[in-house]
């Protein structure tokens, strides 16, 4: 079964990833990516750092089930995500998404289309750390609309 | 035996990460009334209407009906990515 999950407190070198990832598959024509990045200001607030707390069992699931339904809407010949959970800084790297597929229109739909689901159904939670303090960080609604489109 | 877990803001304001009941409930919804009648923090921490509920590791509703052994999960709206 294609499509892979990993998650991870560890850094990840997507030049790496991506060259592993397409390696030796010559059927694939188009390989998108997107990288997420850890923000240093969030609602106007200085961000220190940032810790991911997720639901271990159902994060791996539920990411599996996103792939799942990208490679079949998509065609996709494979599709990865890596995410990253616990304390993370500024600029760091927290989630890589890559899609591959014979043409570049599927590979680049599939690759919004699993970071607006991520986004609304993997199961992780962001604490940001501040001057004042660490708060939680509150879902947007915009991301709902985001997942939304798709239906 | 059903097993029960809490996350992220809602394991911190509960003070509880994970606990086991009895079985016997007909619905989530029936579960959370129980627990609410724990009172503070319980009650209004559960009412919040953004509460997401997951069965077995499937997200779910509050008409899921949960079955002996099974693994019951609440949490806030989700924020990776």
């Amino acid at each position: 079964m294609p499509g892979s999950v990993r998650i991870q407190h560890e850094d990840f070198d997507i030049g790496a990833e991506i060259r592993h990832f397409q390696q030796s598959r010559t059927e694939i024509g188009a390989v998108a990516t997107f990288t997420g990045l850890v923000r240093d200001l969030n609602l106007s607030d200085k961000v220190s750092s940032m810790t991911l707390e997720h639901y271990p069992g159902m994060t791996e699931k539920s990411l599996q089930e996103i792939l799942e339904q990208a490679i079949e809407r998509w065609q996709l010949i494979d599709a990865m995500v890596i995410h990253r959970v616990g304390k993370l800084l500024p600029g760091d790297q927290i989630v890589f998404v890559t899609t591959a597929s014979a043409h570049r229109g599927d590979a680049f739909s599939a690759c919004e289309f699993i970071m607006d689901y991520l986004k609304t159904q993997a199961p992780f939670w962001k604490k940001e750390e501040t001057a004042s303090g660490s708060r939680w960080v509150d879902a947007r609604e915009t991301d709902s609309d985001a997942a939304e489109r798709w239906k | 035996m059903i097993r029960i877990c809490y996350f992220a803001r809602l394991a911190e304001e509960l003070g509880c990460r994970e606990e086991e009941l009895d079985s016997g409930f007909d619905t989530v919804r029936d579960l959370v009334e129980m627990l609410k009648q724990r009172g503070e923090p319980w009650q209004s921490t559960l009412s919040d209407g953004k509460l997401m509920v997951a069965l077995n590791h499937t997200m779910g509703s509050l008409d899921s009906q949960p079955a002996d052994g099974d693994e019951i999960a609440f949490f806030p709206p989700v924020t990776g990515g």
